[in-house]
């Protein structure tokens, strides 16, 4: 299996190599635009796993060293936390 | 950069990135955009991307009704070889006061005159658009299920590479500082790689609309605020359309994937540029969310983040020309601009052209001027 179009770089928000490999053709040059448009680094993880492997492809598409790229941005919460319990928190503090 | 061009466009969000397209398509050359950051970088990148037609005035219905039309085409007018993620699943409108409504009644009057074939749903049919709606306090709603949602990265996106292949220049991080005026006219635009002459500036600048104003000279009476949003792990299918209630001040809607997406108004948000997200803001939104569908209690919060509204006065937005000539204004969208963009695009693109313009009346009802002469324009219909 070295097809490829099989590499998976998200495993969270199931993205293909080849579509970043697309989206750097269409003239994406920043790991924040490449999020956007192809939903790695949202999933559960946050691009803990992903964000290396993109920006190893920004960087050898455009020949820019790695150190260069500005990593995209950790959203919070953290952790996922369920909606009920969040509310439960509203409902104590009234 | 070139140093010269006929039209600069300052910002690369969907306004801007549309009026460039359709400018192009009218045979106009020498088109620059400029965005300091990157595309969709402003609220375009961190909006709902809800597009409802339905509205309370014959104004803002004209601007929707022309905008869905058209995205129902644009992926394959624009040649772009994604999927613009259009889809057509429903806007429903819950009423929790007499006020509403009375409000909504007259509203679908002049939908179903504009042709829309709005529903009006009595409580006990209300389980069979949103299944999973508590029924506690709803009077009435209405339901149109050709409103709809699409991806807003893909659509800005879409219009940059149709704007890119017929020669429209986007410069990425690149700054607009300061605007070059002689006898009330424009003549250059300053920006952080150097200076551009030109005949016209556009201010499509979202959140900074009042900042670019001022360097033209011109006082836009715009302001920014936060609007927070969330988004929660992909869960099984519960509902299809956008809920929005006007009574709680929140949206959410069930994406393809899964995912749910929601956001809430909060009436103390000071007037300022920010775009921190708070915990809060996490609290009060899922409080509420689960009392009006309470099966969303088990999902759970993957993201947060924040983008700001284009306020204007009278939360409607202002599309027109200035005392400077050559200086044009698509901002105060006040948090639905997403949803009108083709139609703000081409009615901009009109006047710069001299056509005729698709609603006339824009001139003397979205201009700047109105707030001078004191004629507001009052939309009942707005969160
Ligand atoms: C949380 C949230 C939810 C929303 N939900 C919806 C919705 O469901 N439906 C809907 O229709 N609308 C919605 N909106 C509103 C919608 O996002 C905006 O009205 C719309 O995206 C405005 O697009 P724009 O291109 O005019 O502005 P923006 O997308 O903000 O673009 C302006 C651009 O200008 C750039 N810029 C600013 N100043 C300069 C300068 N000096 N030089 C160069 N570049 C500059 C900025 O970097 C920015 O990229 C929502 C907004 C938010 C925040
Ligand atoms: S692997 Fe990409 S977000 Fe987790």
């Amino acid at each position: 299996m070295t097809n490829k179009d099989e590499v998976i770089v998200c495993r969270c928000a199931d993205v293909k190599l080849s579509e970043i490999q697309e989206l750097i053709k269409d003239g994406c040059t920043t790991l924040d635009e490449i999020k956007r448009l192809s939903r790695a680094c949202m999933g559960q993880c946050q691009g803990k796993t992903c964000r290396n492997l993109i920006m190893q492809e920004l960087s050898k598409a455009h020949s820019i060293p790695i150190e260069a790229i500005k990593p995209s941005r950790f959203r919070p919460p953290v952790v996922t936390i369920s909606l009920g319990s969040l509310a439960e928190e509203d409902n104590h503090e009234k | 950069m070139k140093n010269k061009a006929s039209v600069v466009i300052v910002g690369g969000g969907i306004t801007g990135v549309a009026i460039a397209y359709e400018l192009i398509k009218r045979g106009v050359k020498d088109i620059i955009v400029l965005e300091k950051n990157t595309l969709s970088s402003g609220a375009t990148g961190r909006c709902g991307a809800g597009v409802r037609q339905q509205w309370g005035t014959e104004m803002n219905l004209k601007l929707s009704i022309g905008s869905v039309k058209r995205f129902e085409t644009l992926q394959e007018e624009l040649e772009y070889p994604h999927d613009i993620e259009f889809s057509q699943t429903g806007y429903f409108m819950p009423a929790y006061t007499e006020k509403q409504v009375e409000q909504f009644k007259k509203n679908i009057t002049l939908q179903r005159k504009f042709g829309l074939h709005v529903e009006w749903l009595e409580p006990s049919d209300c389980r069979k658009v949103v299944p999973i709606i508590d029924l506690k306090g709803l009077m009435a709603a209405t339901y149109y299920d050709k409103d709809g949602h699409l991806n807003p990265f893909h659509t800005t996106q879409a219009y940059a590479m149709a704007c890119r292949r017929k020669g429209v220049d986007i410069e990425l991080f690149t700054e607009l500082i300061g605007i070059k005026t002689e006898h009330d006219s424009i003549k250059a635009a300053i920006t952080s790689k150097g200076v551009i002459e030109c005949d016209s500036i556009v201010n499509a600048a979202g959140g900074w609309s009042q900042i670019v104003g001022n360097m033209a000279g011109v006082s836009i009476p715009t302001y920014s605020e936060r609007h927070q949003i969330l988004i929660t792990e992909p869960i099984e299918p519960l509902f299809r359309p956008m809920v929005m209630s006007f009574y709680h001040n929140f949206y959410t809607q069930q994406e393809p994937n899964g995912a749910i997406i929601m956001g809430i108004g909060d009436p103390n948000e000071p007037k300022e540029i920010n775009v921190d997200s708070t915990y809060l803001f996490l609290q009060k939104m899922a409080s509420v969310v689960t009392t009006v569908l309470p099966p969303l209690k088990h999902a759970r919060v993957v993201r947060q983040w924040a983008g700001m509204y284009n306020m204007s006065p009278d939360k409607t937005p202002i599309i027109g020309k200035t005392q400077i000539k050559g200086f044009y204004l698509a901002c105060g969208f006040s948090g639905h601009g997403f949803m009108i963009s083709p139609m703000t695009s081409t009615l901009i693109a009109q006047m710069m052209t001299n056509e005729p313009l698709a609603i006339p009346e824009i001139e003397t009802k979205l201009d700047l001027g109105r707030f001078e002469r004191g004629e507001l324009f009052v939309e009942p219909s707005v969160v």
